[in-house]
């Protein structure tokens, strides 16, 4: 390595070259991707509406199952927002330099599905128009409320993560864009003035910036666990069956920020492929993500089993119920594939360096994210369909659920939603965060003038050695140590 | 209203077609069942009736323009607060339940509800699988440590200081939170908009949570243990429309209860001599309905084999859609 010319300035050219390249071209492919999403979101806006008219009976859900489809997306979107806080603010405070081309793309994960999991409950309303009330007869008793209050910080707390590092980026794409006279490139020039927020990049800018964001890395870590806690609150504060469980809290935690790490490798692997971006994603990123993935999906498995197998012991009379219609009535193929194909399979798979290749672990990331977003809807349903009064003689459609057009496509609409807002942003930021790059690839270059330092001094050392050899005299030790 | 034009006091008070008059501030009333009457509308028959309103004035009019109006409901406000010094609490007999259904039949009658929606269900048990089955109509429990009101992020379901658990439809903003805490599937929501012969049916009434009607979409409701009829001074809709004489309603400051054939009781006797009993003690919700056990059963015993857990009973036009 040290043989290697390093070649700081050419070095940081092409990174900046890498990481604003995105953002300055708009391929056809990507115009027919965005239009296909307009569509699905489009379609899921109008049956929307429809709900609005005519009210949530348009939807597969009844007076037994109250909540279905959109609750289940609202707990798995808000899990997977969980893995900026983790990939970020983890990484950072522990100082892990590997963390630099990742960060950006997940703390973009956490702002995008915050957003549109926040929105899920909202969906769900049956009066929507009186969502003030919240605000003018609100209830802090109230779980719902904590949900409200914990998920409005932890979302103005992640657009502030999201944006802090982005400062520097922006004053770079504002100073690297040459004004031309389209209108796209003005808009993008102001944008890029207004969001850099008057960056000249002094030194107590720099300072400045540093002690916020180390603030706002210990702070975001508390407000991001106690968001997935109250999630789970929602449930565990009821007397029902399966959701009843002291365990709820760190299983949702964990959870979350398992489907969520999984979340952020795929969109690694997949802006890696989309932007070039192989020589700074490595599959290091990918290995050293796998194993963050593996341990999570390992505590994940323990909390499973706490969850399930605590009861399944004891087999009391509600919960009993539940827990045979789970193992082997209705929903015991989804269920057993849930914790096998997801849980322990993705264990096995990423137990093995091969597992931990990109290949490999995008698949078993895509395996554990679907397998996520099944496991809510199994967390929500199956209890509601357990009830403590037994369930007779009451319309067809009550005593069974599965979600129906209306539900799919309003949920395809907020996932489509996600891509949307990644798509624009990677066209208009830089998905990498520049300077945190290019700080590493300082840091790499200190290292490697210290390499290369400390090889000439070995060199001179044995040569001073051979000579003294030769010499035929042998110097104390200590003068040497006091040499180097 | 225009009925104030047309029927002038009259001071002629004919005892014979008037009946006792409810509570009320203002209204011209005739109370029949749990409604009451004033005079509206142009149409005539040439018949004359006399009616009595709460301030003691008597007004005659046209039989034909007599038509049946609820009370005018209390405030939101006094909704909230509740009747004071009462603790309303019900009692139902499973000796002597036969399953009729009557009272979820008077149930729905007073609240205009479709024929799938009963906030009083009756459910047909069996404990163990030697036991024999018994009928168990269940009404709201109006829990005294109630799950739902704790859960309510507006408020808009409440608990009063007589024991009565209500929802204000006018604040409710339809999270469902209430129904997911209820051990008892007690509530209901409103999934689509309201039938519309039942909005004919009731006119332009103004809404209170006491009255739990007219009901709004997306909004809860549930049993409300008819705290307009209480304050008329009768009895709620399931209590007198049962023929068994099944379920005793009163209060328990008082420590009495009363039955539909008018036989009134002491509650604390009622419940020690019967062993009387909470349903899910261990929940720890303190329910304001107690059950007197199914011992010595005045009727044959259900078919548990016969009870479906579905019915099929015609789909809401709403429900055709979602066949995915």
């Amino acid at each position: 390595m040290a043989n290697e010319k390093f070649d700081l300035k050419k070095e940081i050219e092409m990174v900046r070259e890498d990481c604003l390249r995105p953002t300055r071209t708009f391929s056809r492919t990507t115009q027919v991707w965005i239009a296909c999403l307009l569509i699905v979101i489009g379609w899921g806006l109008y049956c929307y509406i429809h709900q609005l008219r005519h009210g949530l009976g348009v939807t597969a859900m009844r007076d037994y199952v109250s909540w279905g489809l959109y609750i289940s997306t609202f707990v798995f979107f808000i899990g997977i927002s969980h893995s900026g806080t983790l990939v970020s603010a983890i990484l950072r405070i522990t100082k892990q330099e590997w963390r630099r081309p990742i960060t950006r793309s997940a703390e973009l994960l956490t702002f995008v599905s915050l957003l549109f999991g926040g929105i899920q409950p909202i969906i769900d309303l049956g009066r929507p128009d009186r969502i003030g009330n919240l605000v003018i007869f609100g209830r802090i008793q109230s779980p719902l409320m904590w949900d409200v209050i914990s998920i409005c910080t932890y979302f103005a707390g992640s657009t502030v993560f999201l944006f802090l590092p982005m400062i520097p980026d922006m004053a770079l794409c504002r100073d690297s864009l040459t004004v031309t006279d389209t209108r796209y490139k003005r808009f993008k020039k102001w944008l890029y003035k207004f969001m850099a927020i008057g960056w000249k990049g002094t030194k107590s800018q720099w300072h400045r910036l540093e002690k916020t964001m180390n603030i706002m890395t210990i702070v975001i870590i508390p407000v991001a666990v106690s968001v997935h806690t109250v999630v789970s609150y929602i449930f565990a504060m009821t007397l029902r069956p399966g959701w009843n469980s002291t365990v709820f809290g760190p299983y949702f935690v964990v959870g979350a920020l398992y489907s969520g790490s999984a979340g952020v490798i795929l969109g690694m692997a997949a802006f890696r492929k989309l932007y070039h971006l192989e020589k700074y994603i490595t599959p290091k990123h990918f290995d050293l993500m796998g194993r963050i993935v593996l341990a999570l999906t390992m505590i994940y498995a323990y909390l499973n089993l706490n969850e399930y197998w605590i009861p399944a012991y004891k087999m009391a009379t509600a919960e009993g119920h539940l827990l045979t219609d789970l193992f082997s009535g209705s929903y015991s193929s989804a269920f057993w594939t849930c914790q096998f194909g997801t849980v322990l399979l993705p264990i096995v798979i990423m137990a093995f360096p091969k597992g931990r290749s990109i290949g490999m672990l995008s698949i078993t990331c895509i395996i554990i994210v679907c397998g996520a977003w099944v496991k809510r809807y199994l967390i929500v349903v199956p209890t509601l369909l357990h009830p403590f009064m037994p369930i007779q003689e009451v319309p067809g459609s009550w005593s069974s659920y599965f979600p129906n057009y209306v539900e799919f496509s309003v949920t395809a609409a907020a996932l489509a939603g996600i891509f949307l807002v990644i798509t624009l942003f990677s066209k208009l930021f830089p998905m990498m965060a520049v300077w945190e790059v290019e700080e590493g690839i300082e840091i790499e270059h200190d290292k490697q003038l210290a390499i290369e330092l400390k090889e000439q001094r070995i060199a001179e050392d044995a040569k001073a050695k051979l000579l003294e050899k030769a010499n035929g005299e042998i110097k104390p030790k200590v003068l040497i140590s006091e040499k180097i | 209203m225009s009925e104030d034009k047309i029927n002038e006091p009259n001071k002629n008070s004919g005892r014979r077609n008037f009946l006792k008059f409810g509570a009320l501030a203002t209204g011209l009333t005739l109370v029949g069942g749990g409604l009451q009457k004033v005079f509206s509308g142009e149409k005539g028959t040439g018949e004359k009736v006399r009616l009595l309103s709460p301030d003691g004035k008597v007004y005659e009019g046209d039989k034909g323009n007599l038509c049946e109006v609820r009370p005018l409901p209390v405030s939101n406000e006094e909704a909230r607060k509740g009747i004071p010094n009462k603790k309303f609490v019900m009692v139902i007999d499973l000796a002597k339940c036969d399953g009729c259904k009557k009272c979820t039949e008077a149930c729905q009658a007073m609240h205009y509800t479709e024929s799938d929606r009963e906030w009083l269900k009756v459910f047909t048990m069996k404990e163990a699988e030697a036991d024999a089955p018994y009928y168990f109509p269940k009404p709201c429990f109006h829990c005294d440590n109630p799950p739902c009101t704790k859960v309510c992020p507006v408020n808009a379901t409440f608990k009063r200081q007589d024991g009565i658990v209500l929802i204000d439809n006018e604040r409710c903003i339809g999270c469902r939170s209430c129904m997911a805490a209820c051990p008892y599937s007690t509530r209901f929501f409103n999934w689509s908009h309201p039938d519309q012969k039942q909005t004919a049916a009731l006119g332009n009434i103004k809404y209170s949570p006491e009255q739990s009607v007219p009901r709004r979409m997306g909004t809860v409701e549930k049993c409300d243990f008819c705290p307009d009829m209480i304050r008329q001074g009768k009895m709620p809709a399931c209590v007198s429309g049962c023929p068994m004489n099944v379920i005793y309603f009163g209060d328990q400051n008082e420590d009495a209860v009363t039955n539909a054939a008018g036989v009134t009781v002491k509650l604390s006797k009622l419940l020690s001599d019967n062993a009387g009993y909470r349903h899910l003690e261990e929940l720890g919700t303190e329910p304001r309905v107690y059950y007197l056990p199914p011992k010595n059963r005045k009727y044959p015993v259900p078919d548990m084999d016969k009870v479906d857990r579905v019915k099929n009973t015609k789909k809401p036009t709403e429900m055709v859609m979602d066949n995915m």
